[in-house]
């Protein structure tokens, strides 16, 4: 094996955006934020390599591609079928040995290395597809992601829950439409010790509202961030000036619902907020500030406006507690960007007169 | 209120009613300024920023002037192409104001014409224009200062005779009263002639800012507009000057809390040398320095440092005590000016074309060019100028006293103008017939009345605005002044929703979060009960309070925009400000405990 190492696991700090090829865009941005120094919980990812040795062991022939290729874009009783198939034989295969094993002693070392030990044995695990992310075309909830899961065996099992996934019928009907190759086409996938957050939500380095860059706009609730990102409750949301720190705007709302880590199992809960929680802040005015400085961080990074997924753990003390767990570039504004606000004039006072010439002076 | 309940309307004007026992307020102003039956028509708002208070007879005319004064500049001078002027109307002794837009496309296109090329020659040449305008400022304050009023001896002086100037002494009650009032129609103009172009300069920028930046607050845009070294910050400059000299000349004991300015300037003559020399530099901190209004400006009663040392030198024990203990005075400017450009420059990389950073660069520049003008001019206008022009006006009242028409010389400000002119009218007919002025009979009841109305007149809330409600309010000169919006507008027709009547909600004019208790201030000479650490709520808070803005840990205001002086001390101080709340004085009592969130507007009521 050793000599012709294939890369099937990367740590988050072996990765950087260009490895979005071989672990997908949501491995590749965590990879480059921990590498940024940015606090994110740790975590590695399976890569797409690893994908198709596994393909590759179940379906020497590439059969599984072809018969996908002739679906019809609109067929959805064939899609549906075929879909159905590839996905019970991808979930019900064994991993290559050395994979699993290298999935194991990975998910191990996440656990031996923190410091909050009985936090480190649930893990999220998200599909990282290579397209993904990208600020041109999203397969953005079409792939699965499955939180709060314990024990190696669990992982694997989620792994293969992840790459199967692929073959949804929407992502696969997705693909038809878009005339996209299966060859090539491969998911990584992201194991990430999983946070037990108090509060989380997103943040936007530009206003989603007004695509003010001024401002950076977050909205956090109780409980994990799923809550925020499925559109389950109504988040508080705070706009804060970028360059001031000025809270130019704050909303608390009632935030009725919450996701939990199931304590005793897997998986999480919804439930309701406790009724003397639903109206209260969830964050701190501190924290607050220590998430924009985080938000303003990753946007100097990237060079350009953010969409960020936060959460802060419950039981890590203040100034460690705040994690990102997924950032990726905004899109909606980026696209609007065409027109100037305002363009210079041959004397500076001309604009004076534009103003108050009531629309009536153009030059 | 509308069938549906809604508010379609603030109450009309007709429908105000006077205030029991003032029904004869009208006979304190001129017939122009009542409200006529058509102006139920019109949306009107009360300008509680310049006249928080009741207007006694003659301080009306700081109205009248200086509307006229403004109202010629964007009108008829300048021929501002979308606005005319402001028109004032009287209630209840309280000023309500609405503004003339200009709405045709046509006539916005002839006016703009004629406007491009006599604003665009102003702009192009403002800082030499400014520089004239000073020195035409200072000698018009010099005339001013230079009028005598006439003493009326019993024989005239010989050289009226030996000069042959062939005029007696009671012509000149005549023509120095109206040079006084000439001089002051002056200054209004000389005022309002570059300062509405200065405004324009600014909602140009805010303009610019809203689109580009729809989300930061006003009071960030102001950071960026406002300018360091303002002439208003130099009085106080001046207190922490002659408080440094006290402890260098080792006269500073002499400066306890609560000491008494008469007894602590007779203490520093018995000081022999170093006392001198304090004293001597206290003159020259005097001139001009401390021709500072305790107001801004509109009332009678708003006396100046110069007129009423104890305002200074309320403030002069604390510096005193502030320096022993090894504090530094100094305004940290190098620090405001590097955090502006801080600013400045990180507002600008956020602009996404190198064309619209040069059109930022153009508009900013433009506001940078015109702030010390509009700054400024407070002090030449407001404060120097109109404290002597009521000392002025006051001993043509001590002419009065003398001549036995009235019986204080300060009851010259409860007559009319025109009234005054009549009583110094009776008084030179009176020295020349030989015989007694009969306005002691005639005035003196008169003066008596109005003092008790305006007393009573105190005692009305008016309510903020009057008339149907516009479909909206763009004009950028209210909002920038006014703090007025539509929003504004809704928030003071809204009854006070349940759960909310202990939130008060106005303009973030300078952030931060604090809690304290509330000191409510109606009148500006009340300045001296504020205590250390206070939240202090007025009506509108004024340029010269400077000195507790060292005292208070933030400030509220009823009325005020972004760009008010109030805002702008705030933000230097680095207090907490929440301007334009339109209702602050009237909800909160001294005593309450507050919460001021300076960062989103919000007063909150603790008790």
């Amino acid at each position: 094996m050793a000599l012709t190492h294939p890369n099937l696991i990367s740590r988050f700090s072996e990765l950087g955006i260009n490895d979005r090829a071989t672990v997908g865009g949501k491995g590749a941005n965590l990879g480059e934020l921990a590498r940024a120094g940015i606090h994110v919980p740790p975590g590695f990812v399976v890569t797409t390599t690893a994908f198709e040795r596994f393909l590759a062991a179940l379906d020497p022939q590439g059969s599984i591609r072809r018969e996908i290729e002739q679906l019809a874009a609109d067929d959805l009783a064939a899609c549906t079928r075929v879909g159905a198939e590839v996905r019970a034989r991808l979930e019900s295969a064994a991993l290559p040995e050395d994979l699993q094993e290298r999935i194991a002693s990975h998910y191990a070392e996440l656990h031996k290395r923190t410091r909050f030990a009985e936090y480190t044995e649930p893990v999220a695990i998200r599909s990282s597809a290579t397209s993904e992310d990208s600020a041109a075309a999203s397969f953005a909830g079409l792939q699965d992601t499955y939180l709060w899961v314990r024990g190696a065996d669990s992982v694997i099992e989620h792994v293969r829950k992840c790459w199967a996934s692929l073959y949804a019928v929407e992502s696969v009907m997705y693909r038809r439409r878009l005339k996209l190759s299966e060859h090539g086409l491969a998911m990584g996938v992201v194991i990430q010790q999983m946070i037990d957050s108090r509060c989380s939500g997103v943040m936007f380095t530009r206003s989603p509202n007004t695509g003010d860059r001024s401002v950076v706009v977050v909205e956090a609730s109780w409980g994990l961030g799923s809550a925020v990102v499925s559109g389950e409750v109504t988040p508080d949301k705070y706009a804060v000036g970028k360059i001031t720190g000025e809270i130019v705007n704050r909303t608390v709302s009632s935030k009725l619902r919450q996701h939990r880590p199931n304590s005793g199992g897997a998986g999480v809960i919804d439930e309701e907020v406790p009724v003397d929680q639903q109206n209260a802040a969830c964050i701190s005015e501190d924290e607050l500030h220590a998430l924009v400085d985080i938000a303003k961080r990753v946007e100097r990074h990237y060079g350009c406006p953010q969409d960020i997924e936060w959460a802060i753990a419950r039981e890590f003390p203040p100034g460690e507690n705040i994690f990102l767990l997924q950032s990726r570039p905004e899109t909606v504004w980026a696209a609007k960007d065409a027109t100037p606000v305002a363009a210079p004039k041959s004397k500076p006072f001309d604009h004076v007169f534009s103003l108050l010439g009531g629309g009536a002076a153009k030059k | 209120m509308g069938a549906d309940g809604k508010t379609h309307s603030f109450t009309l004007p007709s429908q105000l009613a006077d205030v029991l026992g003032t029904e004869d307020w009208q006979s304190m102003y001129p017939y122009y300024t009542r409200f006529q039956p058509e102006d139920d028509q019109r949306f009107w708002f009360y300008n509680a920023m310049h006249f928080p208070e009741p207007m006694p007879a003659f301080d009306a005319i700081t109205a009248e002037i200086p509307y006229e004064a403004l109202g010629a500049f964007t009108t008829r001078i300048f021929v501002f192409p979308t606005t005319m002027g402001i028109e004032h109307r009287i209630v209840n002794g309280r000023i309500y104001i609405t503004a003339n837009p200009v709405t045709d496309p046509t006539e916005i296109q002839r006016r703009l014409a004629i406007f491009r090329e006599r604003a665009g020659y102003y702009y192009e040449n403002w800082n030499r224009l400014f520089s004239e305008w000073k020195v035409r400022m200072e000698n018009l304050i010099h005339e001013l200062e230079a009028i005598k009023v006439p003493r009326l001896p019993e024989f005239d002086d010989a050289e009226v005779v030996m000069k042959a100037k062939g005029l007696g002494q009671n012509h000149y009650i005549r023509e120095n009263f109206h040079r006084v009032t000439e001089l002051f129609s002056k200054m209004w103009h000389h005022h309002f002639e570059m300062l509405m172009l200065g405004y324009g300069a600014y909602m140009v920028f805010f303009d610019f800012c809203k689109k580009a930046f729809p989300e930061t607050a006003d009071q960030t845009v102001a950071r960026m507009v406002a300018g360091i070294e303002v002439l208003m910050f130099r009085p106080d400059d001046e207190l922490k000057r002659l408080a440094k000299l006290a402890i260098e000349y080792c006269v500073d004991d002499l400066f306890s809390a609560d000491c008494d300015a008469k007894r602590v300037l007779n203490a520093l003559r018995a000081r022999g040398e170093p006392g001198r020399r304090w004293l001597a530099e206290l003159d020259k901190s005097r001139e001009p320095w401390f021709h500072m209004s305790t107001g801004d400006g509109f009332y009678h009663h708003h006396l100046s440092w110069n007129d009423d040392l104890s305002v200074p030198f309320a403030a002069l024990p604390r510096y005193v005590e502030q320096l022993r203990r090894g504090e530094s005075l100094e305004r940290p400017t190098e620090r405001l000016k590097e955090e502006r450009g801080r600013i400045i420059a990180e507002y600008r990389e956020l602009l996404r074309s190198e064309d619209e950073r040069q059109a930022f660069d153009q508009m900013l520049g433009l506001c940078h060019l015109v702030f010390p003008f509009v700054e400024n001019h407070k002090f030449y206008c407001e404060h120097w100028f109109t404290t002597l022009f009521f000392k002025k006006v006051r001993e043509f009242g001590a002419l009065l006293v003398a001549n036995g028409v009235l019986s204080d010389a300060g009851d010259v400000f409860h007559l009319q103008c025109v009234e005054i002119e009549s009583a110094l009218a009776d008084v030179s007919l009176a020295w020349a017939g030989g015989g007694k002025p009969l306005g002691a009979a005639h005035w003196r009841p008169i003066v008596e009345e109005r003092k008790r109305i305006v007393e009573k007149l105190k005692e009305w809330n008016p309510p903020p605005a009057l008339g149907p409600i516009p479909p909206a309010i763009n004009d950028p000169a209210l909002q920038m002044l006014w703090g007025i919006t539509s929003e504004t507008l809704e928030s003071w027709s809204a009854t006070v929703e349940a759960g909310h009547e202990k939130e008060i909600v106005g303009f973030a004019a300078s952030p931060g979060v604090v809690e304290g208790i509330a000191r409510v201030l109606r009148n500006v000479n009340d300045i001296g009960q504020i205590r250390e650490g206070e939240i202090l709520v007025c009506p509108v808070t004024a340029p010269s309070w400077g000195p507790v803005f060292g005292k208070i840990r933030a400030a509220v205001s009823d009325i005020g925009g972004t760009m008010s002086h109030a805002a702008i001390v705030a933000r230097e101080y680095g207090l907490p400000a929440v301007v334009g709340t339109g209702q602050a004085t009237q909800r909160i009592k001294s005593g309450q405990r507050l919460r001021v969130d300076g960062n989103r507007g919000i007063v909150l009521i603790l008790d």
